[in-house]
C-alpha cells in the first residue's frame, strides 16, 4: 500500500472529521457513564490534528502517525489523549513507509499492545480495546475494507451490554451496563474512516 | 534543592491549587512544589504539557513525587513521565494515594530529607 501526499491528506482530514461530524454524539454518551467530556475533548485534538495541515502530509506516513499521536497526546486531555495518541505513535514507530496488510497486522498489534500496557486494560473491560481487538482479528484473518469497518461498528454496540472495569464508567458499577463505551464508539469511527481511504482489499 | 519536589494533579485547578496551599502550610518552602489541573482550554481535565511544566518547576535532583486525582489525571501524569528525558524519567513517580492527603503526606516526608521511594510509600500507606 502506497499512501502518496495527497492520499495521506485526506485520510488525516477524513479521520478528524469523523470524530470532529459525531462530537456531541460522543459527548451524549460520554454524559451518560462518564465525566461527559470525551466529544470536545477529541474534537479539540482532531481540530489541531487539521490545524496542522498542510504540513503533516508532507511527511512520511510513519512520521505523519507519530505526529498525529504526539498532537492527540498534549491537546486530548482526558484518558482518551494518553490512549489513542499512545495508538498513532506506536503505529508510525512499527510501520514501514510503504505497509502491506501483514506489515499493518504486525503494527496494529504492537500499538494494542501499547494501548493495553498505557491504561493496564485487556479487552472485556468496556473500553477502546473492545473495539481494536477484534478488529485486529478481522484485519488478521485477512477481511475486507467492508468486513472491518462492520466489525469495527458492531464491536462497538457490543460495549452497551458490558460491565465497566477500567476509566471512570466503572464508578459507575452495574449502571455502565446499557450505554455504549464512548471511547469504542469514536475508536470505531476512527477505524471506519481509515479503512474508506486505504481500501485494504486492494492491498499486496 | 535536595528534597523530593511535589506535584499535584486534579482535574480542578482549584482541587489542585488549594491542595497545594495546604501542603505549603505544611511544610513552608522546604520542598519543591506545583501543581497543575485543567484542560488546555481551560475546562476541568488534565493535561501533558500542563503536567511536564509542573514537573520542571518542582524539579529536584531528588526526583519528584506526583498526586493526582481521577483516571485521566493519572493516565496524562504516566504519558508525561515517558516523555521525560531519559535521565529524569527514573526520578519521578506517580503515587498511588489520594491527592490531598498523599500530598500533605508526601511533602511532610520529602520536607524530612526522605529519598523519593520513601515518599511515595508514605503518601500510598496512608490509607493502606
Amino acid at each position: 500500500m502506497s499512501l502518496d501526499r495527497v492520499a495521506r491528506e485526506r485520510l488525516v482530514r477524513r479521520l478528524a472529521g469523523s470524530v470532529i461530524e459525531h462530537a456531541d454524539e460522543l459527548t451524549s454518551l460520554d454524559q451518560a457513564i462518564g465525566d461527559g467530556d470525551h466529544g470536545l475533548n477529541m474534537k479539540r485534538g482532531f481540530e489541531a490534528v487539521l490545524a496542522a495541515l498542510p504540513g503533516l502530509a508532507d511527511k512520511s506516513l510513519p512520521e505523519m502517525l507519530k505526529a498525529i499521536g504526539m498532537t492527540l497526546v498534549m491537546k486530548v486531555g482526558g484518558a482518551s489523549g494518553p490512549l489513542v495518541g499512545t495508538f498513532f505513535m506506536e503505529l508510525g514507530k512499527a510501520l514501514p513507509e510503504q505497509p502491506g496488510r501483514s506489515d499493518l497486522v504486525a503494527a496494529t498489534e504492537k500499538a494494542i499492545d501499547a494501548v493495553k500496557a498505557r491504561g493496564r486494560s485487556e479487552a472485556g473491560q468496556k473500553t477502546l480495546l473492545d473495539v481494536l481487538v477484534p478488529v485486529h482479528a478481522v484485519l488478521a484473518g485477512g477481511g475486507d475494507a467492508r468486513a472491518i469497518a462492520t466489525e469495527a461498528a458492531q464491536a462497538a454496540d457490543r460495549t452497551t451490554p458490558m460491565l465497566a472495569i477500567r476509566g471512570r464508567a466503572s464508578f459507575l458499577g452495574e449502571r455502565s451496563i446499557g450505554h455504549m463505551d464512548p471511547g469504542s464508539r469514536s475508536t470505531s469511527l476512527l477505524i471506519g474512516a481509515a479503512v474508506e481511504i486505504l481500501e485494504f482489499e486492494v492491498n499486496p | 534543592m535536595s528534597n523530593v519536589g511535589i506535584v499535584i494533579v486534579s482535574h480542578s485547578p482549584k482541587i489542585a491549587e488549594g491542595a497545594a496551599d495546604m501542603v505549603r502550610q505544611m511544610v513552608g518552602d522546604a520542598v519543591p512544589l506545583a501543581w497543575t489541573g485543567g484542560d488546555v482550554d481551560g475546562g476541568l481535565g488534565t493535561n501533558v504539557a500542563g503536567i511536564l511544566e509542573a514537573i520542571e518547576t518542582a524539579w529536584s535532583s531528588a526526583g519528584v513525587a506526583i498526586l493526582v486525582d481521577l483516571g485521566g489525571a493519572e493516565t496524562n501524569s504516566e504519558m508525561a513521565v515517558e516523555m521525560l528525558p531519559e535521565d529524569r524519567r527514573a526520578r519521578v513517580l506517580v503515587c498511588n494515594a489520594p491527592v490531598v492527603e498523599g500530598a500533605v503526606i508526601a511533602a511532610t516526608e520529602s520536607s524530612g530529607g526522605s529519598p523519593l521511594a520513601a515518599v511515595k510509600r508514605s503518601a500510598e500507606e496512608f490509607y493502606a
